[in-house]
Parts: structure tokens; C-alpha cells; sequence
């Protein structure tokens, strides 16, 4: 791999290797320009991957960890922030970033997700905005992305599916019995249950193996390279063009700015805690819709004084994260379900907002289970279970290949107060500033979830469940793996902080190509995410040749 | 945190990640060796009663439970390594016990040497406390966790459950998506 001397200036220097950051690398570096990439995780590689849950999970082996990398949360602008009992907020953290760990739902976004503002004309209490590009302004990518990085689907076996150019490269993985009783009782209940379209390989391609269906995907890096991460896709390419640098445990603190108003490069921590500076052309933040706003705020100048870029004070503001309730339901018969996949059939009958629900939102639902034993055992019987002795040990034995859950994948709205900050008490231990979430469902999201989970309730007895139960503890949807919306996408520089093509409104050589773009929440994001950091790296790389940045 | 009810996605307390590793080599050198490994965190007179305690939550009936599995090896070393912030909940915890068990049985000696029911009745006395929560997250995590971290030993917990850590599956994975082919 080509190594750069921090002191020497490369075109672009990548902030996060992750969904985002690792297209950007592949995509620039391949178009001949010189690329350092700085991830605050380690290197891992497939000979690291563990089927090991408590490292994966109670140890946050995977992602933010809660003692190294601490978080504050308050519901409420007027309350204080305190240390949550529980993380709030999680990203993948580790070169490929959450495309390692992630389930890889890999669903495209409606034509009508980026007009909501136009169709609702707004919520009272959200910021709904249109995006300042339309689904045709990215399908192209979409596309690439499907094509490029390995999706498994059936193409046109959702009817509501907006118009694509291409179908996926890979049909779709084998049904599990989650999803032969969600599809036999969606269409009882005359919805239209599809292939769930994922990220992972269902047949070798592109040199890469086919999955095994080992069962340890969501939270779990995957062993044979058929899951579709930028770590087992795009990164390699990267290295291979010989222009580009990932440079692992590499904490990047503050964006440097000179007098000119353009970014010089960043000051990072390396591995031994040492200060680098990294000089640049061009800087691209693809840090995750928590840590892009985070690194803008502590990058504090006399010309910026609210933190970089942020003139307006909207960077960190109308964060969105995943929403939905999961319920479950135990069935007469073995499904095995800890084997292969976590999801295989979906239903997007209920995604788009209809105004007859007297609120505002949608989602689709999906078969699944991601429990892992231990985690099961803890939390996976009915509430009226026992929790301990031989009742328990009976009902836990029995259950664990006899359960599958339904869970929503619902659409959160950017509220005012929503946000990430800096905490003025806490610090990391590299001294800091804390990342502060301030942050409460609107109260349509919340109807809205209610909505859906009457609904998974509804297919998961015609699916014949022996019993059914929703999970609706307030922990049950934490913690949040999409982080959306905190550096907003719009032609208006006093409504966003990034334009249409993820150049920042204030600095004219600083881009933000990640979650915090996503102008509204949409379910599944990492589709979208990567279909516009291709789409970016198209701009910023035909910039780039006409000095233009 | 053990103040909070434990739910599938509410995990323990904050670790360094070195101990993790640590907890592993340790578990690899004890299942070397054919003696019992000895304590590190836990005295043996502690460690006999917190082992009674999991092998009421997860008795041995026709299959291993969790004194079989090893559970009591995994907890001690979840609190010589990762989980050592909860050590002091386990002192506080047992001497509880001990007074709430002097108070119900006058003249018994442990909680290990009671009677099964009495044991019982005592953890139902118990069982809203953050210490029983702690044990009880503990014994699961030992008992259905990866054998390296010193418990789930002979894969018990695995086998009770049905799951088992495999590569490599084929469809049919299950009884409806088998039947569905048919």
C-alpha cells in the first residue's frame, strides 16, 4: 500500500473509512488523484472475525465503545445530559466502518422520499424538506452501487419499487422459514411480501465467495468476504490503485483552516497518541451523522467560532436515527433461524405516508430474527415468562429455533431540537469533548410506530403463531444504528450545510459525504449513503480535473 | 448498568479491551489444564455460594446446567477482566444474602448448604435487587456464550438450545421453509 508523509499534500484526505469513505477512497484514487484515509477503528481483517457474541456484542467489539468513546444524552434542550445507562447512539467503528457489522438491508428509496415536503407540506413541530436532487438525479448509482459492491434481489418483485435501469447483479438468498410464514401470511392479508434485497452474495462474484449462511451478519463481520462491505469490496481496489493510504486507529480532531477560508488538512491522534498533521487539497468528511458533526464543532476557528462550517449553527441539527418496534412470535415447528441471513422477506405496503392514518409516516417490515443465544436467553421470551429456574431453562431450550420476529423500519422526523453537540463536562479519554445527543421522537413517529407494530402484530397471528407479543420498552429501539441528517443537503445556504453535491456552503474545498447528508429518514439508509457518495465522488473527482474546487 | 433491567439490546457496563483478551487466555490455559482452575476475583467461600445461586437460575435437570457448564469460572473471570466495575455489587450482594438468609433460616451456615427450596425462597426474596439482575445476566452470558471465555462448557447451553456455531448451513434451514419445497 503507497504511503504518504503527513507533511506532504495529497489531493484529498478522507475523514472515516466506512459505507461512505470507502467509495470515496476507491472512487478517487482510481481517477489518479492521491488519497490518505484516516479511520479512527483499527484494521480488521476477515482472520479477526469472531463468531464470538459477547465480544460483539456486550463488548461493543464492533462498534463506539462506551467507556472510550462516551456519549451524553438528553430528551430535551432544557434538560441536562447525563452518561445514558445504555448506549444511545452506535456506529460501526473499524476500517468499512458499519458496512462490516451491518445486517446490509439494502433497500433504494422511494421517488417520493425525496418530494415529502412538497407532497405533506410540512408537519407541524418537523423540519420536512424536499432534497435538492430527485430519485432520477441518483438511480444512476444506485445502480453502481448494486452492481459494483454485490446485491442479492428480485428485481420488480415489489410492486411500489421506483423505475431502475439495471436488476441486481445477484438473485435473491434462500427464503428461511421466517420468511415462507411472513410471505404466506402477507398475502393472506393481501399485502406484497418481496425478497429482502441485501448486500450479500447469494452466488460468487467479482472473485468473491458466496454466503455460507453461518447466521452472524448483524453485529458481525463476515468470515468468507460475501457480505458486500467496503472492506471486502471497494477498499482493495483502493490499495491496489497504489495512490491511496488507509491509515487505521487515526483520530482525527479538528479540521485545519487557513486564513484563505479553505481547509489545509486535519490534526489526528495516531495510534501512540501522537498529534499528526495531514496536509490536503481537499478534505471529505465520511465520519457517520454523529462523528462528520461532531469533528465540524470541535474544529473551532476565529472565522468559525460555532465550529466549522457552521455559520448557519445547523451542523449537529435534526439528527434522525432508525425507528420501529420488533414483536415476536413462537411457532409450533422448528425455523432455525439462527441460521443464514437475519432477513428474507419484506413488505413495503405500508411505506408510504397516507394522510387517512392522521399522521405523518410509513415503513416496511421485515421476517427476521437477530437474536444470538445469550441474548435470547436474556431477552427473548414472551414478558410473561419466568426469568430463571426450570420453568425458564425448559421454555428457553424449547424456543430459540421456534421464534422469529417482525420487525418495522419506520421513517423519523427531523425535529428542531434533535441534534449532536459537544458536552462542555465530559471527555474522552484523548481529552475531547464528549458527544452530546440531544434527542425525542416526534410525536408522528411514535403514532406512526404504533401503527406499524398493530400491523406486525396482525400478520405475525396469520401467520399462525402459537404466541405473539410486542416489544415496546423505551430500550427496545436502542441503541440507534442510523445516524441521519445532522449536516442536511439543500440548495439554501441558510437551511443546510451542504449543497446538492456535498460541498459544504461555508468552505469551498471541505465536503461532507455521509449519513449526516440524508435530508430525510428513510428507513434503510446504507443504500442511499453509498449511492451518494458515488454519485459525489463522480462531481468532486471532475472538479478536481478543472481546478474547480 | 446493573441499576437498569437488562434487555436484549441493554448490555453490561463499559470494558478495556485488552481485558477481554486477557479473560480469553485465561480461559485457554484452564482448559489445559486438568485441575480446577482457581479463583481470581472471587474467594472460594464466594465463589461456592455465587455458584449455588447459578444453579438455581439454570438448575440441573435431564440436561447440564449451569453448574455444569462452568458459569461460576466465567463469572470469576468477567470480574478479575472485563466486568470488574460490578465486582463490588457481588460483596455487597452476598453479604445481603447472608443477613436475609440468617433472618429466614436461623442457624444455617451458607446459602450453598440450604435445602433447594430454601434456596429458592431466598432468590425469590431477591429477585428485584440490581445483585440478583448482575448474577443472573452473568450466568446466562456464561452459560450461552462462547466456551473460550471459561464457561458453556462441553457447549451445554448451545446443545439445550438447539443452536449450534457452524460455518457452513444449507437450505433447508427450518420445518416451513423444508415443507414450502416440498
Amino acid at each position: 500500500m503507497k504511503q504518504y508523509r503527513p507533511d506532504e499534500e495529497v489531493d484529498f484526505l478522507i475523514i472515516g473509512a466506512g459505507a461512505s469513505g470507502g467509495i470515496m477512497a476507491k472512487e478517487l484514487s482510481t481517477a489518479g488523484f492521491s488519497v490518505v484515509v484516516l479511520e479512527q477503528g483499527p484494521y480488521l481483517r476477515e482472520k479477526d472475525f469472531e463468531h464470538d457474541e459477547i465480544k460483539n456484542t456486550v463488548l461493543s467489539g464492533m462498534t463506539n465503545h462506551p467507556a472510550r468513546q462516551p456519549q451524553t444524552y438528553r430528551a430535551s434542550e432544557s434538560d441536562s445530559a447525563k452518561i445514558p445507562g445504555q448506549k444511545f447512539l452506535q456506529y460501526g467503528r473499524q476500517v468499512g466502518g458499519g458496512s462490516v457489522h451491518f445486517t446490509a438491508n439494502y433497500w433504494r428509496l422511494w421517488e417520493s422520499d425525496f418530494q415529502q415536503k412538497s407532497k405533506w407540506g410540512g408537519v407541524p413541530g418537523a423540519a420536512l424538506a424536499d432534497w435538492p436532487i430527485t430519485y432520477a438525479d441518483l438511480e444512476p448509482y444506485y445502480t453502481k452501487a448494486e452492481q459494483e459492491l454485490g446485491v442479492s434481489g428480485l428485481a420488480g418483485a415489489n410492486p411500489f419499487e421506483a423505475w431502475r435501469s439495471k436488476p441486481y447483479p445477484l438473485p435473491p438468498l434462500p427464503v428461511k422459514s421466517s420468511g415462507v410464514l411472513f410471505e404466506r401470511a402477507t398475502r393472506k392479508l393481501g399485502l406484497h411480501p418481496f425478497p429482502t434485497p441485501m448486500a450479500i452474495l447469494s452466488q460468487p462474484y467479482r472473485g468473491r465467495g458466496a454466503c455460507l449462511h453461518c447466521g452472524f451478519c448483524e453485529y458481525f463481520g463476515c468470515e468468507v468476504r460475501a457480505k458486500s462491505s467496503t472492506l471486502a469490496t471497494v477498499i482493495p481496489v483502493a490499495e491496489r490503485s497504489g495512490r491511496c493510504e488507509i491509515r487505521p486507529d487515526s483520530y482525527t480532531r479538528k479540521i485545519e483552516l487557513a486564513s484563505n477560508g479553505r481547509v489545509t488538512g486535519a490534526v489526528y491522534f495516531d495510534a501512540n497518541r501522537r498529534e499528526v498533521v495531514q496536509r490536503a487539497k481537499s478534505v471529505i468528511v465520511c465520519a457517520n451523522g454523529s462523528e462528520t458533526p461532531r469533528l465540524l464543532l470541535m474544529s473551532k476557528s476565529s472565522q468559525f467560532p460555532q465550529g466549522l462550517a457552521n455559520r448557519n449553527g445547523l451542523v449537529g441539527r435534526y439528527l434522525m436515527v432508525d425507528a420501529g418496534y420488533e414483536a415476536h412470535g413462537i411457532f409450533e415447528h422448528p425455523l432455525n433461524e439462527f441460521k443464514s441471513v437475519q432477513a428474507t422477506r419484506v413488505i413495503h405496503d405500508f411505506y408510504e405516508p397516507d394522510p387517512k392514518r392522521g399522521f405523518y409516516g410509513g415503513g416496511g417490515i421485515d421476517a427476521r430474527f437477530d437474536f444470538y443465544p445469550a441474548g435470547f436467553a436474556l431477552a427473548g421470551l414472551p414478558p410473561d415468562a419466568p426469568r430463571w429456574g426450570h420453568e425458564w431453562k425448559a421454555m428457553v431450550g424449547r424456543n430459540f429455533t421456534r421464534t422469529m420476529s417482525l420487525l418495522a423500519h419506520a421513517t423519523c422526523l427531523a425535529r428542531d431540537e434533535n441534534s449532536i453537540s459537544l458536552d462542555p463536562n465530559v471527555k474522552d479519554p484523548w481529552g475531547l469533548p464528549a458527544m452530546r445527543v440531544t434527542f425525542a421522537f416526534h410525536p408522528d413517529d411514535v403514532r406512526n410506530m404504533q401503527f406499524l407494530l398493530a400491523r406486525q402484530m396482525e400478520i405475525l397471528e396469520a401467520a399462525g403463531a402459537q404466541k405473539a407479543w410486542p416489544d415496546t420498552s423505551d430500550d427496545s429501539l436502542l441503541p440507534h444504528n442510523h445516524l441521519l441528517g445532522t449536516c442536511r443537503m439543500g440548495d439554501d445556504p441558510n437551511t443546510s450545510v451542504v449543497d446538492r453535491h456535498h460541498r459544504t456552503h461555508d468552505v469551498p474545498n471541505l465536503f461532507l459525504v455521509d449519513g449526516s447528508s440524508l435530508v430525510t429518514a428513510c428507513c434503510q439508509p446504507t443504500c442511499t449513503i453509498q449511492a451518494l457518495a458515488y454519485r459525489a465522488a463522480d462531481y468532486i473527482a471532475q472538479q478536481a480535473r478543472q481546478n474547480a474546487i | 448498568m446493573p441499576d437498569d433491567p437488562i434487555t436484549r439490546r441493554r448490555w453490561l457496563a463499559a470494558t478495556p479491551w485488552a481485558a477481554v483478551l486477557a479473560a480469553h487466555e485465561h480461559a485457554r490455559q484452564a482448559a489445559r489444564s486438568s485441575q480446577p482452575p482457581p479463583f481470581t476475583a472471587l474467594t472460594a467461600g464466594e465463589a461456592k455460594e455465587i455458584e449455588a445461586i447459578a444453579a438455581q437460575m439454570i438448575p440441573t435437570d435431564d440436561t447440564p446446567g449451569a453448574r455444569e457448564a462452568g458459569v461460576i469460572y466465567f463469572i470469576d473471570r468477567a470480574l478479575a477482566t472485563f466486568d470488574h466495575d460490578t465486582r463490588a455489587l457481588y460483596t455487597e450482594g452476598l453479604k445481603d444474602l447472608d443477613a436475609r438468609r440468617t433472618s429466614l433460616f436461623p442457624g444455617s451456615r451458607s446459602f450453598a448448604g440450604l435445602q433447594p427450596a430454601g434456596q429458592v425462597r431466598l432468590l425469590k426474596a431477591i429477585e428485584k435487587t440490581d445483585f440478583f439482575e448482575l448474577v443472573r445476566t452473568h450466568t446466562v452470558l456464561g452459560f450461552f456464550g462462547n466456551p473460550s471465555y471459561g464457561g458453556n462448557r462441553d457447549r451445554a447451553g448451545w446443545k439445550l438450545i438447539g443452536f449450534e456455531d457452524r460455518f457452513q448451513f444449507e437450505p433447508p434451514f427450518g420445518y416451513y421453509d423444508a415443507e414450502s419445497k416440498r
